[in-house]
C-alpha cells in the first residue's frame, strides 16, 4: 500500500473540500473494499479522508420514506425493525452479503460504490480497461465465468458485485449526495453507469462528491419484496445470479412489479422488458417463461458464463412463484 | 519489509504536523515518503484489552499490523490479509471485525479486545475451554480468530441451532476443516454462558 495523507474531518463540508481539492484524494468509511484494492495496487490515493466522524449513521422513517445514512453499517440496516418490516428485500440482500465481521464494518454508502470482483481488475499485473483505460480486457476471451451477460461492451464485462444496490434498485431508491457543487438526488437507476468505452467511469458521482445516504420510498410493493441469491457455496460468497423482486398482486394477477438482477450485468440491472411481460397478467408458466426470455433477449454470452443465461431465467421463475405463492 | 526506524526528517515531520489530534486542520502528510522512502507517522492511542498504548504509526498501518508488529500482541493472526479468512478477528467496542481491513489510525478511542484479553487471569473464557475440550483445532492458525468470532456470535444470539452457528461463523475459515468440532464448541459455550 502506498503512503497517503490522512484526515478525519467532523463536517461533511470539510470532507468534501478535502477530497475535492486534491485529484488523488479519496474517502474511507468501512474500508473493507478500499484497503484491499490499495494493498493489491489496484487503487492508490495520496490522501485518505476518513468520514467516520460525520453524523451520517442514522436510519430514520419519515414522511413515507426510510432514509439510511451512508455510514449506517450493513449489520444495523439489516436488523433495523422498519427495514425488516417495510423493505424485506433490503434486509435479505444485506444478510446474504459478505461475513458477519465485514457487515459490522462496511458502511452502506461504500457498499454501492464497491468495485468489481473481476480478477483482472484486482490484479495490478493484468491489463484492465477499468483500472488502466486503453490497456485491454483479458476477460473477453479469458476467465469469464463470473462475468456479465448483460450491459457489457467490447471494453469491459465486469459484474457489479453489490447485492444491496440490486435491492435498492428494485425499490426505486434515490442516492443522496453532497459535493463541491452542492447536494443532489440521484435515482438509483442513474447512479451506476454502463461501461461502454469508459469502464473506468462507474458512477454519476463527481470527484469529491460524497454519498451521504439513500432514501427508499415506502410502498405496498416494497413490503412484499424478496431477494434470491445463488452462489458457488452456501454462504460468504458473491452472487453467481441474484434476483430482487417486489410484487403488487391482486389475487394471482400482477398489478405492478419490479425485477432487478445481480451477478449477470455490469451494473445493478433492472429489466423493464421482463416486468412488462408480467404486468397485468397472472403468474403462470407461460408468463414466467415470457418474462425470462424478455430478460435475456439482449444477452451476450461468453465461453465461461453462458450458463448464466439459463440459470437466471430459472432463478426468476422460481423466485416469483415463491414470492407470489404460486406453485 | 520497510524499516520502522524513524529518521530525523520523519521525527521532525511527526513532531510538527502530526503530533496534535488529527482533525481537519491537520492533514497528516505523506510527502516525506516520496522523498525519503519512509512515510510520516502519526501519534495515536490504542486501548487494547483495557490497556492504553501510545504509538507512532504511518496512516497506512492496519490495526492488525499495529497489534502484531508494534504491540507484540501476536495472538491475532495474519492469514490472507484481505478479509477473507477471519484469522485476524478482534472485537472493537464489543463487535467483531477483521483487523486487516481497518487502519489503526481509524480505531482510536475504541475498546479493542484480542485473544490475549479473553481469559480472566488463569481462568480461560468458556469458549477457549470448549475449544480445548472439543478438540476444535489442529494447526491453530485460525483458532484465535474463530474464538473471537465465536464469542461475538454467542453474544449476538446467533447460536439457536448448528445451522445458525455455521451461517454466522462463515467469516472464519479453517483449512484443517475442524468445522464440526468448532460448531460443537460454540454450542457448548453458548449453553454454559446462558446458565
Amino acid at each position: 500500500m502506498k503512503a497517503f495523507d490522512y484526515a478525519s474531518p467532523s463536517t461533511v463540508a470539510d470532507a468534501v473540500r478535502l477530497v475535492g481539492e486534491r485529484a488523488g484524494a479519496g474517502f474511507i468509511a468501512g474500508g473493507t473494499d478500499l484497503l484491499n484494492l490499495m494493498k493489491d495496487g489496484a487503487r492508490a490515493h495520496d490522501r485518505i479522508v476518513d468520514i467516520n466522524a460525520l453524523p451520517l449513521g442514522d436510519v430514520v422513517q419519515t414522511g413515507g420514506v426510510i432514509r439510511i445514512g451512508a455510514l449506517a453499517r450493513m449489520t444495523d440496516v439489516a436488523a433495523h425493525p422498519a427495514v425488516r418490516r417495510a423493505l424485506p428485500v433490503v434486509s435479505q440482500a444485506l444478510l446474504a452479503s459478505a461475513s458477519p465481521q465485514v457487515r459490522n464494518m462496511a458502511a452502506i454508502g461504500g457498499n454501492i460504490l464497491q468495485r468489481t470482483r473481476c480478477g483482472y481488475f484486482r490484479d495490478a499485473g493484468s491489463p484492465c480497461n477499468k483500472r488502466v483505460p486503453g490497456s485491454g480486457c483479458p476477460a473477453l476471451e479469458g476467465q469469464n465465468r463470473g462475468h456479465a451477460v448483460l450491459g457489457g461492451s467490447d471494453h469491459c464485462i465486469a459484474v457489479h458485485p453489490s447485492d444491496f444496490a440490486v435491492a435498492l434498485l428494485a425499490l426505486d431508491a434515490v442516492v443522496l449526495t453532497q459535493g463541491p457543487s452542492g447536494s443532489r438526488r440521484i435515482p438509483m437507476g442513474e447512479f451506476h453507469l454502463l461501461p461502454g468505452a469508459t469502464p473506468d467511469r462507474e458512477t454519476a458521482l463527481a470527484h469529491g462528491e460524497l454519498v451521504v445516504g439513500v432514501e427508499v420510498p415506502l410502498t405496498p410493493m416494497a413490503a412484499k419484496s424478496a431477494y434470491l441469491k445463488l452462489r458457488d457455496r452456501t454462504t460468504f460468497e458473491f452472487a453467481v445470479v441474484a434476483v430482487a423482486a417486489a410484487l403488487d398482486l391482486r389475487g394471482n394477477v400482477v398489478r405492478d412489479l419490479r425485477l432487478t438482477f445481480g451477478g449477470i450485468a455490469t451494473k445493478p440491472w433492472r429489466s423493464l422488458e421482463a416486468e412488462a411481460a408480467l404486468r397485468g397478467k397472472p403468474i403462470t408458466d407461460a408468463t414466467l417463461t415470457a418474462a425470462g426470455q424478455a430478460l435475456v433477449a439482449g444477452a451476450v454470452a461468453r465461453a465461461g458464463n453462458a450458463f448464466k443465461v439459463d440459470l437466471v431465467q430459472r432463478a426468476l421463475a422460481g423466485h416469483l412463484r415463491e414470492l407470489g405463492g404460486v406453485r | 519489509m520497510e524499516s520502522w526506524e524513524p529518521n530525523r526528517r520523519t521525527v521532525l515531520k511527526a513532531g510538527g504536523a502530526a503530533a496534535a489530534a488529527i482533525g481537519v486542520s491537520q492533514v497528516v502528510e505523506a510527502s516525506a515518503a516520496e522523498e525519503t522512502g519512509t512515510a510520516s507517522t502519526v501519534d495515536i492511542k490504542l486501548k487494547v484489552n483495557g490497556v492504553e498504548h501510545e504509538l507512532a504509526v504511518e496512516p497506512r498501518v492496519t490495526l492488525l499490523d499495529a497489534l502484531r508488529e508494534r504491540l507484540d500482541l501476536t495472538g491475532t493472526k495474519k492469514g490472507c490479509d484481505r478479509g477473507e479468512c477471519g484469522a485476524c478477528t478482534v472485537l472493537v467496542d464489543d463487535r467483531r471485525i477483521k483487523s486487516c481491513l481497518t487502519l489503526a489510525v481509524m480505531r482510536q478511542n475504541a475498546a479493542i479486545t484480542t485473544i490475549e484479553g479473553l481469559a480472566a487471569g488463569d481462568k480461560l473464557h468458556p469458549l477457549q475451554a470448549a475449544f480445548i475440550r472439543r478438540d476444535a483445532f489442529q494447526c491453530g492458525g485460525c483458532t484465535s480468530g474463530q474464538i473471537m468470532s465465536g464469542v461475538a456470535c454467542i453474544e449476538e444470539g446467533h447460536t439457536g441451532s448448528a445451522d445458525e452457528i455455521r451461517e454466522w461463523m462463515s467469516g472464519n475459515l479453517c483449512r484443517c476443516a475442524c468445522y464440526a468440532n468448532i460448531v460443537d464448541a460454540v454450542q457448548d459455550a453458548a449453553e454454559e454462558l446462558r446458565r
